[in-house]
């Protein structure tokens, strides 16, 4: 019987979903996260608006890309936590997962905004127009029209596990047909536009440009941690005060 | 369970006839928003065909949007989901056989009433039968799809709007593949490009065609409890 006596990692992993645990855990978490992402991020901007050259074609609005890639970089990982936590949740009913999927939403749909948002900011000065009926610009859309829906899914249905599950289906069906939709959208894109307005080649961006991007991913990626902690810490709250107020009214209805 | 299968399809099919307001009314919603868009566009016949084949499939779209949430709503209701659940057939096969009825009462009077409105949009003659067979292959894939939608919002009061959000984006495939069959005809591409928006468009439907029973099944299972 080795098992009773040195947890598997399963099991192990199983511990860190029981609330109260992650509550005490990521109570010590959450401060040293903020220093970490304030930090990073300061020296990622500081690189990327004053100490990283202008490129020799797009000049100074070059810098847009700092805060546009890596939010285009969250919309994606925003919707591969949900989508994972919300199979984690549908198989082994952990109510954390469902917390954190939820938690998730509305931090993706916001960086999926502002990589729209700043796309068409760059887009303005780049290509004369503030929106281009793109392929990459219009399946990100989507994705947006999906974190939509999501969230209007989670706040229409007001038991909470129920909705979990319900939503938990629906980012599943997502996670499936965004390739099905990304392709098309591809394919749609090419055959009404021969001439792609944009092409940017990956390995040829400039080494001191990749210094500050790179900094700049990883400070966005430590802030969405921060903050899907600090709501997932919310949610969990909300979710006791609800179960008290219940308590509370089922309690006056007896007496 | 094929006797079970077939039973509640027949009986999807006979409350459709028997009760009206399914088919009858999308094809009615189809025909008025065709109407519509020559008042809102201008009657410039050469523009309305350059857009037609876009605009039937996006009304087309709109129209069987309308009629989702009688796919499991009405049998929410008055309880009869909740005894299917308990019944023989797998919510899966149940799913099925509700998309397959709706499909048979909306979908296929709509792939019906298309040429007529093409008539009235001034659709070039070639670009009818791709667009009949897209139409063919892509609405059964709009059944089957919004089956997930109508499933995650059954017992929500007013939930077929949010059924309408939910599923919008699921179409998009349907939409840029069906249209690109006829508009290939229509503009003078290559008969390939039509040929493969056709068969991408097949994938597309058989791919719904796994995927709308399984999730409709996991979200009726979900809103059951």
């Amino acid at each position: 019987m080795a098992a009773m006596n040195s947890p598997t990692a399963l099991q192990r992993f199983h511990a860190y979903a029981n609330p109260a645990r992650f509550m005490a855990l990521s109570s010590r978490l959450v401060a040293p996260l903020w220093i970490l992402s304030v930090l990073v991020l300061g020296a990622g901007l500081w690189f990327a608006l004053f100490d990283s050259p202008p490129d020799y074609q797009q000049g100074e609005t070059v810098r847009i890309m700092y805060v546009h890639v890596p939010s285009a970089w969250l919309s994606m990982f925003g919707y591969g936590v949900m989508a994972f936590a919300s199979a984690v949740g549908l198989v082994f009913r952990h109510p954390l997962s469902d917390v954190c999927a939820k938690s998730a939403a509305p931090i993706g749909a916001s960086f999926t905004f502002l990589a729209l948002l700043t796309g068409s900011l760059w887009g303005q000065p780049m290509w004369g127009t503030w929106w281009e009926w793109d392929a990459r610009m219009t399946s990100v859309l989507i994705l947006f029209f999906l974190y939509l829906g999501y969230i209007a899914l989670w706040a229409t249905i007001e038991e909470p596990v129920r909705a979990a599950r319900a939503a938990a289906v629906l980012a599943l069906v997502g996670a499936i047909n965004i390739p099905i939709i990304r392709y098309s959208v591809v394919w749609w894109n090419t055959l009404h536009q021969p001439a792609s307005v944009f092409r940017m080649d990956g390995p040829s961006i400039a080494p001191a440009m990749l210094l500050p991007l790179g900094l700049m991913g990883v400070g966005f990626t430590l802030l969405f941690i921060t903050l899907l902690l600090v709501r997932m810490r919310a949610e969990v709250m909300r979710r006791r005060v609800r179960n008290l107020r219940l308590a509370t009214a089922g309690a006056a209805a007896e007496g | 369970m094929m006797r079970a299968f077939l039973a509640l399809l027949a009986r999807d099919l006979r409350l459709a006839v028997r009760l009206g307001g399914g088919g009858g009314m999308a094809v009615f919603f189809f025909l008025i928003v065709i109407s519509l868009l020559p008042l809102g566009i201008g009657p410039d016949r050469a523009l309305l065909a350059k857009v037609a084949p876009g605009m039937l499939w996006v009304a087309l779209l709109l129209a069987a949007l309308l009629t989702l949430d009688r796919l499991f709503q009405a049998d929410y209701e008055d309880g009869s989901l909740d005894l299917l659940t308990m019944g023989p057939l797998p919510l899966e096969l149940v799913v099925v056989a509700k998309a397959v009825g709706h499909w048979l009462t909306t979908g296929l009077p709509l792939v019906v009433a298309a040429p007529l409105l093409g008539v009235l949009l001034n659709l070039p003659g070639e670009a009818y039968p791709p667009m009949m067979a897209a139409m063919l292959i892509g609405t059964p894939a709009l059944s089957f799809l919004g089956a997930i939608g109508a499933a995650l919002t059954v017992g929500i009061r007013r939930g077929g709007l949010l059924a309408s959000l939910l599923v919008l984006p699921f179409y998009i495939p349907v939409l840029i593949f069906g249209v690109g069959a006829a508009d290939a005809a229509a503009g003078g591409f290559s008969g390939e490009a039509g040929r493969q928006s056709l068969l991408l468009l097949g994938a597309v439907a058989l791919a719904s065609l796994v995927l709308g029973p399984l999730g409709g099944a996991a979200a009726l299972r979900a809103n059951l409890r």
